[in-house]
């Protein structure tokens, strides 16, 4: 009795068709030299191999919050005044900004006020009372978390915007799940971080204050606080900065600013270098949005002869006297490199990060030390599979052939996967690869010892093979089935290293059952089509 | 209580070449020779289970000891790698050969503390792997920028190739948190598949067995003081699959002969189903052990450390399918007995 294999020969054929694909595509020729190009096409390696950057950023999440409320502040500020109503919005605690209290109402309007702000803030704020006639504003927690959530989104669209605009190629810019508002940056073929992540970290928050203080500084922060009476006024902030007019004098100052700035940020829209001004300076000439501009306008014109500072990253870069009002366009003149300005200019234009970041994460490899790995990491798998091989050949003999098509073809549909799911593959990828090899061997060996087992008890190939497989199942589905499943926990809760070991094992697992099982079966069966009656099995 | 001639009276045949002529098989008169390892074997493996109790418990304590000493001098069980303790590592590669005690003079010269000098893989790759401890998240990039300037300073050996690993302390204890959850987690999954395919005990045994594995090796890396990286993690989770792969392949031996035989003691039905597999196990441990120190012969420095783990986990993995995991079932089935309990070990409720 034989069995009709043709169905299942053309599905293994058509899987072997379908995985080469995967992994050569379409080659442009079937010399070395083309299909290496085309399988290095296909399959994407990882950072450790090919060479590379990789970034764990931590957001700073609270810096949006902050800049949230010291808006909100601002406007609560003007909404009081508008309707006659005393009262100073301040932010008490520094490390919660999400917090915003009213203090200095006049007794008994604190019922007023509660009502005017609720009809504007209710929406996000929580509006308590607090102790002395106050009033205090807190950010509920979902819209607390809704804006980390998009302070971390729009850090990765900007981060994305200034790493395209370096040309990396095919960067991974995206969330991370470590820790809460962390951002994965892979960047690869770069091996000199410093100008990388001075360009993706820089906040380059350029922003224009008013200075409320001396407007040539103060020599240190207790010399400022003196010259306030010893308390920093809630809507103020002492910066630092090394310039006190447009030259540096090498010293340290300390100036005294409004904590809200005029304008800032998303208010820039444009940016360029101008090499040397009319008054002979460096400097960057910046484009304010329609919105911006207005405001600065506004300011300028009612605060001719006051100073304002411009910052950058929280440091002081220059102080100027407003000489007329200005509406959309100006420059910044100070001390600033070559480099400074272009990275500047580059932010700007790509817009300002929500927050500050912070590398918790770096790792590069230069890339001859990852061609070094992958030379490695192959010749020892390719020595690891060899040594099986031959070894099947030699203690099961015919049958080891089976084995050995069985083993090749699984590396080829996980190859082939890795191709089509644009996987990466790392080193402990390809060591998952090896471990595939292992229960690769394993599932066959249980079948042939079985297979073995049967033929001792007395029965004929076909039903030695039919009996050896059913009974060999069991055991090679349990503990396939028990290995995926913690593979796949450790894809789902492990990260970088970890991730890529289980991609390969779960991957190559699930082809393993189809190759040790069904393939090696189907050649077994066309084996014992092909035996007369009565001979016997090479195993 | 010795722990000699555990291994003295093993009963196997060994490497033969067997004539096979079982008289049920129609002689075709070739006469096909067939190359085996074990036949027939027939070992009581549970009689010796004194003895695989006492081997298990010297190298656990041995483990545990030496995990404990590397605490109280450390504050860690094992020697743990950037990965997990924060640090900054810059691998160099350059031109000439390169002398560590030369880098250090640079190093010390810039006056940088605490730092570690090692050559990487072999001599003639030119490598050096140089450490520093990193002391907060807000300085993350200062320890790998110091070194490089004092090497380009103070030491006059162009560097050809850079590979760095800064990880700030955040993401070392992230890390630390994540992997023991995740190994956690996957036991657990483990644990509940076993329990749905076979019975709870079978589950218990097999994590035991699995625990007793990771405790060992764990221990090796203490002794020999190697690193515990994020590579490692991942060869010891597959340790954990391999060890449950070979206590599984018992275990369903088990399940089966079980069924087959209902009133056979269970003790000899363990030391047949563990018989029954010998070769099998010794087969597909033999040739993974042969994969993995292929990896640990070739695969370099990078994988030294992932191969070190998986050749002591393979070992013993093996050796805690039969010797911790099988005894644990009969141990069981004992126990209930004396508190007049039915057994419940034989065969699963739902297996096929």
């Amino acid at each position: 009795m034989k069995k009709n294999l043709n169905g299942k020969i053309a599905t293994i054929v058509g899987v072997l068709v379908i995985c080469l694909y995967g992994i050569f595509g379409i080659p442009h020729g079937v010399t070395g030299g083309a299909l290496l190009d085309a399988i290095t096409q296909r399959i994407h390696l990882g950072l450790d191999l090919r060479g590379g950057a990789h970034l764990i950023l931590q957001v700073v999440v609270k810096d949006a919050v902050n800049a949230e409320t010291d808006n909100t502040v601002a406007r609560i500020q003007q909404e009081l005044q508008s309707n006659k109503l005393q009262g100073l919005p301040t932010k008490p605690d520094p490390a919660n900004p999400q917090i915003i209290k009213i203090t200095g109402i006049d007794p008994g309007k604190a019922g007023d006020v509660r009502n005017d702000l609720a009809d504007h803030y209710g929406t996000e704020f929580d509006i308590t009372s607090g102790a002395d006639n106050s009033v205090i504003l807190t950010m509920k927690p979902s819209q607390l978390t809704e804006l980390q959530a998009k302070t971390v989104d729009q850090a990765i669209d900007t981060i994305r915007d200034r790493v395209d605009q370096l040309g990396v190629s095919e960067p991974v810019i995206a969330h991370y799940g470590l820790g809460d508002n962390q951002i994965l940056v892979e960047l690869p073929g770069v091996s000199d971080l410093n100008r990388v992540r001075d360009i993706i970290q820089s906040t380059s928050r350029l922003e224009v204050h008013e200075v409320a203080g001396n407007s040539s500084g103060y020599g240190s922060e207790q010399e400022a606080l003196a010259s306030l009476g010893g308390a920093l006024p809630p809507d103020e902030e002492l910066l630092h900065g090394d310039s006190q007019g447009l030259v540096s004098d090498g010293q340290d100052h300390v100036f005294l600013v409004k904590r809200v700035s005029i304008v800032g940020g998303r208010d820039f829209r444009d940016a360029s270098a101008i090499g040397v001004n009319d008054s002979g300076r460096q400097g960057v000439n910046f484009v304010l949005t329609n919105a911006g501009g207005e405001r600065f306008y506004d300011y300028t014109s009612s605060h001719v002869g006051s100073y304002m500072a411009i910052t950058m990253g929280d440091r002081v870069k220059n102080v100027a006297v407003i000489k007329g009002a200005i509406r959309d366009q100006g420059q910044i003149e100070g001390q600033f490199s070559k480099q400074q300005i272009d990275d500047l200019s580059l932010t700007l234009r790509t817009g300002a990060l929500p927050a500050s970041i912070i590398p918790i994460e770096e790792r590069t490899v230069g890339a001859s030390l990852g061609a070094d790995s992958i030379r490695q990491g192959v010749i020892a798998a390719v020595t690891g599979m060899l040594a099986v091989m031959v070894f099947m050949l030699i203690y099961y003999r015919g049958s080891g052939i089976n084995a050995d098509l069985a083993l090749f073809l699984n590396l080829v549909i996980l190859l082939g996967f890795m191709g089509f799911s644009h996987a990466t593959l790392t080193l402990p990828g390809i060591a998952g690869v090896i471990l595939t090899i292992g229960m690769g061997v394993d599932s066959n060996v249980l079948i042939f010892e079985r297979i073995r087992e049967e033929m001792r008890a007395g029965k004929g190939p076909a039903q030695a093979v039919d009996q050896g497989f059913a009974h060999a199942w069991t055991a090679i589905f349990d503990t396939h089935v028990t290995t995926i499943v913690s593979a796949a926990i450790l894809f789902m809760f492990g990260t970088g290293p970890v991730k890529g070991f289980a991609t390969t094992l779960v991957v190559g697992l699930i082809a393993n059952l189809f190759t040790a099982v069904f393939v090696s079966r189907v050649i077994f069966d066309s084996h014992v089509n092909h035996k007369l009656v009565g001979q016997k099995l090479s195993i | 209580m010795t722990c000699h001639g555990s291994a003295a009276s093993y009963q196997v045949t060994g490497w033969s070449v067997v004539e096979d002529k079982s008289p049920s098989s129609p002689g075709t008169g070739e006469g096909i020779g067939i190359v085996e390892l074990f036949r027939n074997v027939n070992v009581d493996w549970l009689g010796k289970k004194w003895y695989f109790l006492c081997f298990s418990l010297i190298f656990s304590v041995a483990g545990v000891i030496s995990m404990g000493l590397h605490w109280s001098r450390n504050g860690s069980p094992v020697p743990l790698g950037v990965d997990f303790q924060g640090g900054t590592q810059v691998q160099l590669q350059f031109q000439n050969a390169p002398d560590a005690n030369a880098i250090r003079s640079a190093t010390d010269a810039a006056g940088i503390k605490d730092v570690q000098i090692v050559q990487f893989d072999a001599p003639e790759k030119r490598e050096m792997l140089i450490s520093l401890p990193t002391p907060s998240d807000a300085s993350l990039d200062a320890g790998r920028k110091e070194i490089v300037d004092a090497l380009d300073a103070h030491y006059k050996n162009p560097i050809i190739s850079t590979s760095v690993q800064v990880v700030g302390p955040t993401v070392g204890r992230q890390l630390e948190k994540q992997a023991a959850l995740a190994t956690l987690y996957s036991l657990i999954a483990m644990l509940i598949y076993l329990w749905f395919r076979f019975e709870l005990i079978y589950g218990v045994a097999a994590v035991v067995a699995v625990f007793h594995d990771t405790l060992i090796t764990l221990g090796f890396f203490a002794l020999t003081n190697r690193e515990l990286s994020l590579t490692v993690i991942a060869a010891i989770l597959t340790l954990v699959g391999y060890s449950m792969n070979d206590t599984i392949v018992v275990f369903d031996r088990i399940r089966e002969n079980l069924r087959l035989s209902r009133r056979e003691a269970l003790t000899d039905v363990v030391n047949r189903s563990i018989n029954q597999t010998l070769s099998r196990t010794v087969l597909t441990s033999g040739l993974t052990f042969l994969t993995v120190l292929a990896l640990f012969v070739y695969g370099g420095e990078v994988l030294h450390n992932f191969s070190f783990a998986l050749v002591v986990g393979i070992l013993i993995g093996t050796y805690s399918s039969i010797a911790v995991a099988a005894p644990m079932l009969v141990a069981y089935q004992n126990w209930r007995a004396s508190k007049g309990k039915a057994a419940v070990l034989p065969a699963s409720r739902r297996s096929k």
